[in-house]
């Protein structure tokens, strides 16, 4: 039977991963497909998952009351959704959602959570590969801030 | 209309140190702070030839002379484009000006775009804010040997959707087989269907060679400097990155000192410089 291993295997998120600890993931992973438009998970609902996104655009939004939904990031292909599921209390800060057709690879966190309780090595191999996402996002989020397109007069 | 000061009719030549009287032909308001100014040169004979990155000096008659980059085709010197935002009197003053108004035009002056060294090579360009204006002619140039080109790659940042650039422009140039054009902002309402998040960001995201690429960036200094980070932490090397400096520029042929960066003044031997010749002086926050 076909598993996800070969495309996990090949996700730069992944890489040089033990076999052993890819395994233990593929266990936890399987494919979803979301239309234009769909959530994917909204605020303050429990976070037991994140996302390998393979095809299509998802944006994070937070609802601002008298202004609508207001787009914070968009991330596509290659990127990786979702860290709310390692952090207690385990919940979605944001809206997400789909604006074009989706497809990723879901991971399951409560799976992995329970998975890495066991196995340490694991447990620390996602910590480490997730302080460079959330690294990245932090970096990011703090030049949104900054408005470097501004030129000062 | 304006009138030119009777006194600037009859003096020498037009050349580095005497503005080419030029009339304007149209105005248009690109964003909230932004305008296109499209001026007609006296006689096709004058009409200054300028390569991509060029930079002119902006007479408004009794208000005050700015350096302004050259946003237009250089297949179509007869017509002088350039896109200003508006910060200060002079600009202002220039916003205000009618069709018909004569502006004085010195130059072109400095350094360019290296279009025909990235021949052969994959070439990416990023823009940020207001960064796109000078990038645009050299834009016009790869389009117009395309085939010369590896991978044309333009990514472009700016604070909101409605702070776009040539938003129609940028659009067609969307819309070509030839062209990748990855275009972000800052912030978004849900109605914007594009991506929101810095320049930098969308860097890993575009297709390139690292290792046979030049790279055009042109932004605000905190804006190049993060994005030639990127690059770099992509593969790009530092010779094979180019941006274009900003400073106070007042005489635009390397007299004043005005506009001195290290040991170079920006006016004579940039605005274009390739990163890693000026890399020690960018980095130092005092200058």
């Amino acid at each position: 039977m076909e598993t996800l291993r070969p495309i996990l295997a090949e996700h730069p998120f992944f890489r040089d991963l033990e076999e052993r600890h890819l395994d233990l993931i593929v266990g936890c992973a399987s494919n979803v497909r979301f239309n234009s438009g769909d959530f994917i998970f909204r605020h303050g609902e429990e976070a037991n998952e994140f996302y390998l996104i393979r095809e299509g655009m998802v944006a994070l939004e937070m609802f601002v009351t008298g202004r609508g939904p207001v787009t914070v990031q968009t991330m596509g292909e290659g990127e990786v959704l979702g860290w709310s599921w390692l952090v207690p209390p385990h919940r979605w800060m944001f809206d997400a959602h789909a604006t074009e057709m989706t497809r990723a690879i879901a991971l399951d966190g409560k799976c992995l959570r329970n998975k890495s309780e066991q196995d340490h090595d694991l447990g620390y191999q996602l910590l480490k590969r997730f302080a460079t996402v959330v690294q990245e996002n932090l970096d990011a989020a703090r030049l949104q801030i900054l408005n470097i397109y501004e030129v000062q007069a | 209309m304006k009138s030119k000061p009777e006194e600037m009719t009859s003096v020498a030549p037009p050349g580095l140190m005497t503005p080419v009287f030029c009339r304007v032909l149209k105005t248009q308001q690109e964003t909230r702070d932004t305008f296109t100014i499209e001026l007609e040169p006296p006689a096709p004979a004058q009409a200054p030839l300028f390569a991509p990155g060029q930079f002119n000096m902006l007479y408004v008659f009794g208000v005050g002379e700015v350096p302004i980059s050259v946003s237009g085709d250089p297949r179509r010197p007869q017509s002088l484009v350039h896109t200003v935002r508006e910060v200060g009197a002079v600009t202002r003053a220039m916003r205000a000006l009618k069709r018909g108004d004569e502006l004085g035009v010195r130059g072109p002056f400095g350094s360019s775009w290296p279009v025909e060294e990235a021949e052969g090579r994959d070439v990416v360009i990023v823009a940020g804010g207001i960064g796109l204006a000078p990038l645009r002619p050299a834009i016009y140039s790869i389009l117009a040997h395309r085939q010369k080109y590896g991978r044309v790659v333009l990514m472009y940042g700016t604070r909101t959707p409605e702070d776009i650039l040539f938003r129609k422009e940028v659009e067609r140039w969307r819309a070509r087989l030839d062209l990748s054009v990855h275009v972000t902002v800052d912030r978004a309402m849900a109605v914007w269907r594009g991506s929101v998040g810095v320049v930098t960001t969308i860097i890993p995201r575009a297709g390139f060679d690292p290792h046979n690429t030049l790279a055009m960036v042109c932004g605000p200094e905190a804006m190049m400097r993060f994005t030639i980070l990127e690059l770099q932490n992509r593969g790009v090397g530092l010779d094979r990155i180019y941006v274009s400096t900003e400073r106070n520029m007042k005489c635009a042929i390397g007299f004043c000192g005005h506009c001195q960066l290290g040991p170079t003044f920006v006016c004579k031997d940039g605005p274009i410089f390739r990163y890693d010749n000026i890399q020690r002086f960018f980095e130092i926050r005092e200058i």
